[in-house]
């Protein structure tokens, strides 16, 4: 059987951040021990004319960049978001638009709360496996949204990661062995049709909804690999938060070790559909050939899609000479007030 | 201001990938488009070429006063900018803070929104530069969060 | 070809118009044109309007007709004429060339702009038009923003000052307190514009001309009858006209206006005469660091010093050359259309010894030069006594 694998992947993260307590401050909260509640310390945000399709453009073109293979060569296109800026009008032809793939590829754009991204990876692998096509490329973005004062503003990020999928294993720097999902209906967060701001079901969106789905997923993948926790290196779950992908690896018996390197939520907030993606992404950064990654999305309503991933001598190749790691790159960043952030995310009645 | 979409839509190449022409008579490079070159007019042999993406600033403004479609943006550095082809082209600058912006500061493009929203219409995107940081320029940090110390391996 | 001669030219006052319309304005012009020419209505054979933006503004079209009608001229030819800020300029250069070519011994120029009905950045956008509106316009380029964008390279380049390019503001606001015509009559200092806020850095508030109402009107005649009508008119000894790239982007050379250049070496061969031979100069300073660019691309200092030139009072009244006596665009106003045919009013009465306070003693040779856009057009009239 054909393998599908990563060709390549380019991580985008906008410029501007906000301090949890600056958030909590405006709502008469405790700042400080929000952050630690949540393990978020800071969060990022696009800018006024930014939206998940300019993110994803953005992470494409560095997916490009780092794998050099032709964008012209993609045949689908998937973006993943909670946060499109159409209601109805693909993201995905905009990408490939921009990226130059178009005109002879499919695109779509999908939607599964934060899991939507991995489910581009998924059908991108289907369609290599299949050998209907060579070259895909899936991608997750988010502007997430929180309405004021709710829980989820305090966590709530913006970003976008991109993977080009190829069905040719000489262009794959880690190959993915095996996928599988784990989806039920549970309604935990949810945006109505025309809704401003998703809704949430607090605590419920804890153990039966992110906890049971993750653990679930991972325990079924690595049962059907007949795979323990200790043959990974690296564990990549979804993360809303600091606190949850720690609480889940440590439910699955995964060292703190083995995710604390994919943690990327406390420093830029949650990506929703990028999280788990950007969390991969800061893994690939450092891996090294042959070790393996177990990545565990989740959506809710709800979802989780594991990945198994094997690296590949080829990843040190495709490693440009001036490598920056995740880590490095998201140190590019200025810090904005309330206000400020108010404005850029259009949450001020009157504009 | 609103423009209308199917002038939004002719300018996509444009505006999503710089494609703008060059003439084989006299090898020069022109943005936007030109069906005619300026140099050789009728002997001229021009074809569609897209643009390098990034460039050198060759001046900069910063704009207080805006058109209408701009008021949320102010104050937007404006850029005249070189591109490595030697063409140039105006752009806004972005994330940037005015302090940091040079003649001769090098960009490269990236992907933005420009211009007005009206939050119904069909949404106009296009190229907008950013400055290219070098790995010892960080940000202003008012006490940071603490980011890991990452191991790079080096292929 | 014939010589053609301004026998009579009127303006509107310039400023906040809020009692008068677009017409009203072309009609007060008109009339003091007419009445200045001592002529009858129906000797003017044809007429053309300049104006740049009365349909994005104030919704008004056709304003050649419209400009015949409320001046009851009809049925006579009327065309308007628009190159942006330079529409005064090419209307005058039409008539000139009507009467030139020998179609009409008497026609009437003018031009005008309503533009304080508006919100400034409904102006932006409108002025904006007059630049490459898919490649500037669109991502946010205002006119400001494009001036800047030379003063910068013109201070990395030539070392002008922000003080220098202030200097030109203060003296045509010396200049206008003497013109009765003119939006502001009170005198500004360097720290007033230093300290002006920020338009589109380095240019600031006092940087630019103004948002203005006003209209501005000339008859044109040939020479050879010029004299029946009045004793002293002035004749149009070199009309000259160049074009440049819609955008700044696409220009070799950012630190001068190439149309300038271009249109001034064509109009001193015409007129056989040199930077030197100019006694006063109204030139487009739509913005300060415009009125540096303009008096060097024309001759009159070398590129790079018409900033320390303006610093040392070389341009001021009566001194080595006479710029703005009016107040230039930035202190007599900028009503877009009116300003090319407002400084041929000038130049007129400067020639004739009119100029009351702001007269430039013996003033032979005088100059108009306008702008329409970044550069894209530049008209230079040259201009005697007849």
């Amino acid at each position: 059987m054909v393998h599908a694998g990563i060709a390549g992947y380019g991580v985008y993260v906008p410029y501007m951040r906000i301090k949890i307590p600056e958030i909590a401050k405006v709502w008469g909260k405790d700042g400080d021990k929000a952050a630690r509640g949540l393990g978020v310390y800071e969060k990022a945000l696009g800018a006024i004319d930014e939206d998940s399709a300019t993110f994803a453009v953005e992470a494409g073109r560095r997916a490009f960049e780092h794998c050099k293979l032709d964008p012209a060569r993609v045949e689908a296109v998937y973006v993943g978001s909670e946060s499109k800026p159409y209601a109805v009008k693909p993201t995905a032809s905009i990408v490939a638009e921009a990226l130059g793939s178009t005109p002879h590829l499919t695109a779509a754009d999908f939607e599964f709360a934060c899991k939507a991204g991995t489910a581009g990876i998924q059908a991108c692998m289907g369609l290599c496996i299949a050998q209907m096509i060579d070259l895909g490329l899936a991608i997750g973005s988010d502007a997430a949204q929180g309405r004021p004062n709710d829980a989820l503003e305090m966590t709530a990020g913006a970003g976008a990661a991109a993977y080009v999928i190829s069905a040719k294993k000489e262009e794959q720097i880690a190959t993915i062995e095996k996928t599988y999902s784990y989806t039920t209906d549970t309604p935990d967060f949810w945006r109505r049709s025309h809704a401003e701001f998703p809704m949430h079901a607090g605590r419920f969106t804890a153990e039966p909804a992110y906890f049971k789905h993750v653990a679930e997923c991972a325990r079924e993948i690595m049962k059907r690999t007949g795979t323990k926790p200790e043959d990974f290196d690296y564990f990549v779950p979804h993360q809303p938060n600091g606190k949850f992908p720690v609480r889940v690896a440590k439910l699955l018996g995964f060292t703190e070790a083995q995710v604390k390197p994919a943690l990327v939520t406390p420093f830029i907030g949650n990506t929703y559909s990028a999280a788990a993606m950007i969390g991969l992404s800061a893994i690939l950064d450092i891996a090294k050939p042959g070790q393996r990654i177990l990545v565990t999305s989740y959506g809710s309503g709800a979802g989780s899609d594991g990945f198994i991933i094997t690296v590949n001598d080829l990843i040190d190749q495709k490693r440009p000479a001036k490598a920056r790691h995740f880590f490095e790159l998201i140190n590019n960043k200025t810090y904005v007030d309330y206000a400020t952030y108010a404005k850029h995310r259009r949450k001020i009645k009157s504009m | 201001m609103k423009h209308p979409l199917p002038l939004i839509w002719r300018m996509i190449p444009e505006k999503y990938y710089l494609m703008g022409s060059h003439c084989a008579t006299c090898k020069n490079d022109f943005f936007p488009f030109r069906q005619i070159c300026p140099n050789c007019r009728r002997l001229g042999k021009v074809s569609e070429k897209r643009m390098p993406t990034t460039g050198t600033v060759y001046s900069f403004t910063e704009v207080s006063a805006p058109p209408s479609g701009f008021e949320f943006e102010v104050p937007y550095p404006l850029a005249i900018i070189e591109l490595d082809n030697k063409v140039k082209i105006l752009a806004q600058i972005i994330d940037a803070p005015m302090e940091k912006i040079r003649i001769g500061s090098r960009v490269q493009m990236r992907f933005r929104r420009v211009g007005d929203d009206d939050e119904e219409s069909a949404i106009s995107y296009g190229y907008k530069f950013a400055l290219i940081e070098d790995a010892a320029s960080s940000a202003k940090t008012d006490k940071p969060a603490k980011t890991p110390k990452p191991t790079v391996s080096k292929g | 070809m014939r010589s053609v001669s301004i026998i009579g030219g009127g303006l509107s006052k310039f400023g906040e118009r809020w009692d008068k319309s677009f017409r009203d304005l072309v009609v007060e012009a008109g009339t003091a044109a007419v009445i200045d020419a001592g002529i009858e209505g129906r000797e003017i054979q044809a007429i053309y309007g300049g104006c740049m933006s009365s349909g994005r503004l104030v919704g008004q079209e056709h304003v050649g007709a419209l400009f015949a009608d409320f001046l009851g001229l009809n049925p006579i030819p009327a065309t308007r004429c628009e190159a942006a800020c330079a529409s005064g300029g090419v209307a005058l250069r039409a008539g000139y060339l009507a009467v030139a070519s020998g179609m009409y011994d008497v026609v009437a120029v003018g031009g005008v702009e309503k533009m304080t009905d508006f919100d400034s950045a409904d102006v932006a956008i409108a002025l904006g038009g007059a630049g490459d509106m898919e490649h500037e316009l669109f991502f946010g380029a205002t006119f400001p923003a494009l001036y800047a964008l030379m003063a910068r390279r013109h201070m990395l380049e030539y070392g002008t000052t922000e003080e220098m390019m202030a200097s030109c503001s203060v003296k045509n606001h010396k200049n206008a307190v003497h013109n009765p015509y003119a939006q502001y009559h009170n005198e500004i200092t360097i720290e007033d514009v230093m300290n002006s806020g920020y338009i589109a850095s380095p240019l600031k508030l006092l940087d630019c001309s103004p948002i203005t109402d006003g209209a501005a009107a000339v008859i044109l005649c040939a020479s050879e009858k010029a004299k029946k009508f009045r004793k002293d008119p002035v004749e149009i000894i070199a009309s000259s006209q160049a074009s440049d790239t819609i955008s700044l982007s696409n220009r070799h050379c950012m630190t001068e206006l190439h149309a300038t250049k271009v249109a001034a070496a064509d109009a001193y061969r015409r007129a056989n005469l040199k930077p030197s031979d100019i006694d006063v100069a109204e030139v487009h300073d739509c913005f300060s660091i415009a009125e540096i660019m303009a008096i060097e691309d024309l001759g009159f200092f070398d590129k790079g010093k018409g900033g320390p030139a303006s610093l040392e009072g070389l341009t001021a009244l009566n001194s080595e050359i006479s710029i703005n006596t009016s107040g230039g665009l930035k202190a007599t106003g900028h009503p877009v259309g009116a300003t090319g045919i407002k400084q041929a009013v000038e130049i007129m009465w400067q020639l004739q010894g009119k100029a009351d306070k702001r007269q430039v003693k013996d003033a032979e040779i005088g100059m108009t030069h306008n702008v329409g856009g970044s550069g894209a057009t530049a008209v230079v009239n040259i201009y005697k006594r007849l």
